[in-house]
């Protein structure tokens, strides 16, 4: 059964999403979605080290024995989060200062490593690459949505443009603090799988049992 | 020793690892489906925090850190950059020897924790509690206090969402917000309530 190019591409978009659906990576989602620009900074170094991570394990799979696979994905992976990390402390260095703790923390996301182990492990170099790319692009979809109305809620702008001015200011927005707290992520993302899930309801997990209808009041 | 119990209360409860900080979030949803479950990886946590954050204490003290290597006579050279990845090393061998130790010995336990014990290793709970120990630069002695009491306050955390999840499968939950979308709400109201005890500190 092989899987068209264009399909495992898109197919971690919505319909194996991995936060809403596999459960990867849900931790990098709360820290850091705050605002909008963090959120696309970090979707684009995901990828990026998704793909790369993905396809590097897929070329080594062969030769790698299976006891000491982890210490050598997460080799593979923690060189690459190094190499990320100095090329934006070169090249951005103003949002990489924003992002430090969090570009460190991509090596414990366990989107990389999951992909890795559960994908790249038994796939061709460029499948992986590509499923590398897709999942990061999927990753990247809630983590911008949430950022976004996490931003715009909490501070009334989007991407640090102010769009309703807050009542500090003279205007009519009362900021909502809750956005900024982590909390509200996981309300957040709670309701987009709710969204999600109402649309494609193959999605909802098995319940373990069903529960008897509620019984009709005496009439 | 009033200073060690402070910190050991604090790290299980104010600074919660799972519920402040938001710190290994992934394993946290996914395998506390059943309360035994839940404890087996609270468990596999405690043990792997407990001991690779007063290692990682060591190797940082004494190789990494700006000026550790003095006593080799190499006080000027700073290795701290190379912090993340020799973290990740002993933390990964770790848990290589955990699933080892596990398998042969408890394999019941082994089978269902399934792949979420090699997902340990990027537990960001783990790497967060090690790089917690650098940023507030803890003694060895706290640092051992410090790696016990965060595993414990995890374990807690989750063992106490599992019970939570067993419960509400009684419950009538709108259909869709079933599973995974009611996990998410449920966590954030127990994130809720962590930050009122958050308060207290």
């Amino acid at each position: 059964m092989q899987d068209s190019n264009w399909r495992i591409l898109t197919r971690p978009l919505i319909d194996e999403n991995p936060l809403t659906l596999q459960i990867l990576g849900i931790c990098s989602a709360l820290a850091i979605t705050t605002s909008l620009d963090t959120a696309l900074l970090m979707s684009v170094v995901v990828i990026c080290v998704l793909a790369c991570g993905s396809a590097a394990v897929s070329l080594i799979r062969r030769q790698l024995p299976r006891s000491v696979r982890i210490i050598v994905q997460i080799t593979i992976i923690a060189t690459l989060v190094i190499v990320v990390d100095q090329i934006l402390q070169a090249f951005a260095y103003e949002l990489s200062k924003r992002l430090s703790v969090f570009v460190g923390l991509i090596i414990t996301n366990c989107i990389v490593l999951g992909r890795a182990e559960g994908y790249a492990m038994h796939n061709g170099v460029v499948a992986s690459a590509l499923d590398g790319i897709g999942n990061g692009l999927g990753y990247s979809l809630i983590l911008i949505i949430v950022g976004a109305m996490r931003e715009f809620f909490g501070k009334g702008s989007l991407l640090n443009v102010q769009i309703l001015l807050p009542v500090s200011q003279g205007g009519g927005f009362e900021p909502l603090h809750l956005m900024l707290l982590p909390p509200s992520a996981f309300f957040i993302i709670g309701g987009i799988i709710w969204y999600i899930r109402r649309k494609r309801p193959q999605q909802v997990e098995e319940a373990e049992f069903t529960l008897r209808p509620r019984r009709q009041e005496a009439e | 020793m009033n200073a060690l119990f402070e910190l050991l209360l604090r790290s299980v409860f104010l600074d919660n690892l799972a519920l402040s900080f938001f710190l290994g979030m992934c394993t946290f949803l996914a395998v506390s489906k059943r309360v035994d479950t839940a404890y087996g990886v609270g468990l596999a946590m405690l043990v792997v925090q407990t001991v690779t954050i007063p290692l990682n204490n060591l190797i940082y003290t004494w190789l990494l850190a700006p000026g550790a290597l003095a006593w080799a006579g190499l006080g000027e050279v700073d290795l701290s950059f190379l912090r993340l990845i020799a973290f990740i090393g002993v933390i990964a061998a770790m848990v290589q020897v955990l699933e080892m130790t596990l398998e042969f010995h408890v394999p019941k336990l082994y089978r269902a924790l399934g792949i979420f014990l090699p997902l340990i290793t990027v537990n960001c709970a783990i790497l967060g509690g090690s790089l917690f120990m650098v940023e507030r630069s803890y003694s060895f002695t706290e640092s051992v206090v410090f790696g016990f009491g965060s595993g414990l306050g995890w374990a807690l955390a989750i063992v106490m969402f599992a019970a939570i999840r067993e419960r509400l499968k009684y419950a009538d939950i709108p259909q869709g917000l079933q599973g995974l979308g009611m996990n998410f709400i449920v966590a954030g109201i127990m994130s809720l309530g962590f930050m009122a005890f958050a308060g207290m500190g």
